[in-house]
């Protein structure tokens, strides 16, 4: 944790700046976040982020579990988008085993994964304009992200910690009539953001809090290692879908929305396009939604389906392997990388050989721009580093892990 | 797709825009090179890593000039115990490199990247905090994720899972 430094006051002239501190309870620091604050006035001249608060060692914890056990412990690092976590952990194991996987899951992924991202940018959405005052907007997004949270708990029996995608596949297929209440969802959902957007896009009050407020040039977003909206809203054009494609992500159409302004509305604008392509790659995932298997065929590493299991032999001692000795993994490294709803999530997973990952390190999209946030606030107002921490959208289990 | 065997020869790699670069630029720092699952590895002289790191960051044909993730494995109980992984990005091509930097486990240390990339700051300040390699030319080398009274560094191998009791 951060000590703080002694305040610059050595220049005559120069001690009239007062040390404040901001969390970590605060409401608008989404979670257990603490802000050093250096002040002239309502000015702030530093800005230093204390952050370790929710340190649980979930890395160290990763190198003491096989494979397959790290899988629920992804959920807990960005809980507000677990699937996205999973995905990352699987893609990279699945490229350490060479493991093929069959279109069906690839494209239930690809439109889970869709899903996440307006789940956590409908919270982003509602928590960032509460914080500025708008909170009509934050009940009409927790209304539409009960209806996300409603499809998760169908499909994988869990809200929000999920674990739902496997290494080799899914953990089931999903239920019966799971498609169409999707369908059902993304049908009505453009409408729902036409309503966010009415509130806020022309508001003049929310233009007045995000228009020119904590500003990030391309240069310094760059340098910072800003990744996601964030680095999109300061005009680079970056997204690994469509640069990078996972999981079948070449097969989609959608457009990556930038803006060149660098400000919190900009960010603003970014994310709630994002939304907009989110639901037309669900859309498009419905549509071609291909027929098949939903785990690889690979039985020394996918868990046999509970009805094999109880009539197979071979099944049943597939399973009694894997699930007391795990599974090895040929010696390797492996860096995956994601686009999460933050920007980029990479995992970098090492193996020795044997069942459990010698090394697994999370690269968290909040942690790279919480780096930024220092640069964005300095030489503005207090009341804009709430604007500025909801812009960059951070997740305390992200930064902390 | 089924595993290919990695690819070892720096001959066979030298097409890659970094490792050409590398090449050009000074031989003697690619202590060796491996292409595995479609990734590329570098290890490079430890000494060197602030100068290649700015060498791949202002390439004109093809600027790393994004850094994705700096991290440490340890290699306990073999010397050099410590490798520092760089994930370099090359916004304008897409491409990705890895570099590595063996460290002595009797005294980590290397030099610190933040001069080259700012964003290097909490990265390093992690892996100092969480594996005891020092940085040197590091702006403010603290502890990020222990508190400042505690003692030892959790992701080393000997360091137990459930800590010191």
């Amino acid at each position: 944790m951060t000590q703080f430094p002694a305040p610059t006051v050595a220049e005559p002239g120069q001690d009239r700046t007062l040390i404040l501190n901001m969390g970590p309870q605060h409401p608008s620091t989404h979670g257990v976040l603490r802000l050093v604050l250096e002040i002239d006035g309502e000015t702030v001249v530093r800005l230093l982020p204390d952050i370790g608060y929710l340190h649980t060692g979930i890395e160290k914890t990763c190198e003491a579990k096989f494979y397959q056990q790290v899988v629920p412990l992804t959920d807990r690092i960005d809980y507000l988008c677990p699937m996205t976590n999973n995905l990352t952990y699987c893609l990279a194991v699945e490229k350490l085993l060479g493991l093929e996987i069959p279109p069906k899951a690839q494209w239930i992924r690809v439109l889970l994964n869709e899903m996440t991202r307006i789940n956590s940018h409908l919270v982003w959405l509602g928590t960032h304009a509460m914080d500025l005052g708008a909170m009509t907007v934050f009940l009409y997004c927790f209304r539409e992200r009960e209806d996300v949270l409603r499809l998760f708990e169908m499909v994988s029996g869990q809200r929000m910690m999920t674990s739902y995608f496997r290494v080799g596949g899914l953990a089931l297929e999903p239920p019966l009539g799971f498609f169409e209440k999707v369908k059902s969802f993304a049908d009505r959902f453009p409408g729902n953001v036409d309503e966010y957007e009415g509130l806020l896009t022309g508001n003049p009050i929310f233009l007045m809090r995000t228009k020119g407020v904590a500003k990030l040039s391309m240069e310094d977003a760059i340098a910072l290692g800003a990744t996601g909206p964030t680095l999109r809203g300061s005009g680079v054009d970056i997204d690994l879908r469509r640069d990078a494609p996972y999981t079948g992500y070449e097969n989609f159409k959608f457009k990556v929305p930038i803006s060149t302004e660098g400000d919190v509305f900009a960010r603003y604008v970014c994310r709630v396009q994002e939304l907009r392509e989110s639901i037309g790659i669900v859309q498009q995932a419905l549509a071609g939604m291909p027929e098949g298997p939903t785990k690889a065929d690979a039985p020394k590493v996918v868990l046999p389906d509970r009805e094999k299991m109880k009539t197979q032999m071979e099944a049943l001692i597939y399973h009694f392997k894997i699930i007391t000795e795990g599974f090895a993994v040929p010696p390797g490294e492996v860096y995956q990388a994601v686009e999460s709803p933050r920007g980029e999530m990479g995992y970098y997973v090492v193996s020795d050989g044997t069942a459990k990952p010698y090394r697994v390190h999370m690269r968290g999209p909040s942690f790279a721009n919480l780096q930024a946030l220092g640069k964005m606030c300095e030489g503005h107002l207090i009341a804009d580093v709430v604007a500025a921490i909801g812009s960059i959208d951070v997740v305390l289990g992200d930064i902390d892990r | 797709m089924p595993l290919q065997p990695a690819i070892t020869e720096i001959e066979q790699l030298k097409e890659h825009p970094a490792l050409a670069r590398l090449l050009v630029w000074n031989k003697a720092v690619v202590q060796s090179a491996k292409f595995d699952r479609d990734e590329l590895t570098v290890w490079v002289e430890k000494g060197a890593i602030r100068e290649v790191c700015a060498i791949l960051r202002d390439d004109v044909y093809c600027p790393f000039n994004y850094l994705s993730d700096l991290t440490c494995v340890d290699w306990y109980p073999s010397e050099p115990r410590f490798e520092v992984v760089y994930h370099l990005l090359s916004i304008p091509k897409k491409e990705r490199i890895r570099l590595k930097a063996r460290v002595d486990g009797s005294s980590p240390v290397i030099e610190s990247v933040t001069s080259v990339w700012p964003a290097a700051n909490y990265y390093e300040r992690e892996v100092f905090d969480l594996f005891g390699v020092r940085f040197t030319g590091h702006p403010n080398l603290q502890r990020i994720m222990m508190p400042d009274n505690w003692e030892g560094h959790p992701l080393r191998k000997d360091y137990p899972v459930e800590g010191y009791r």
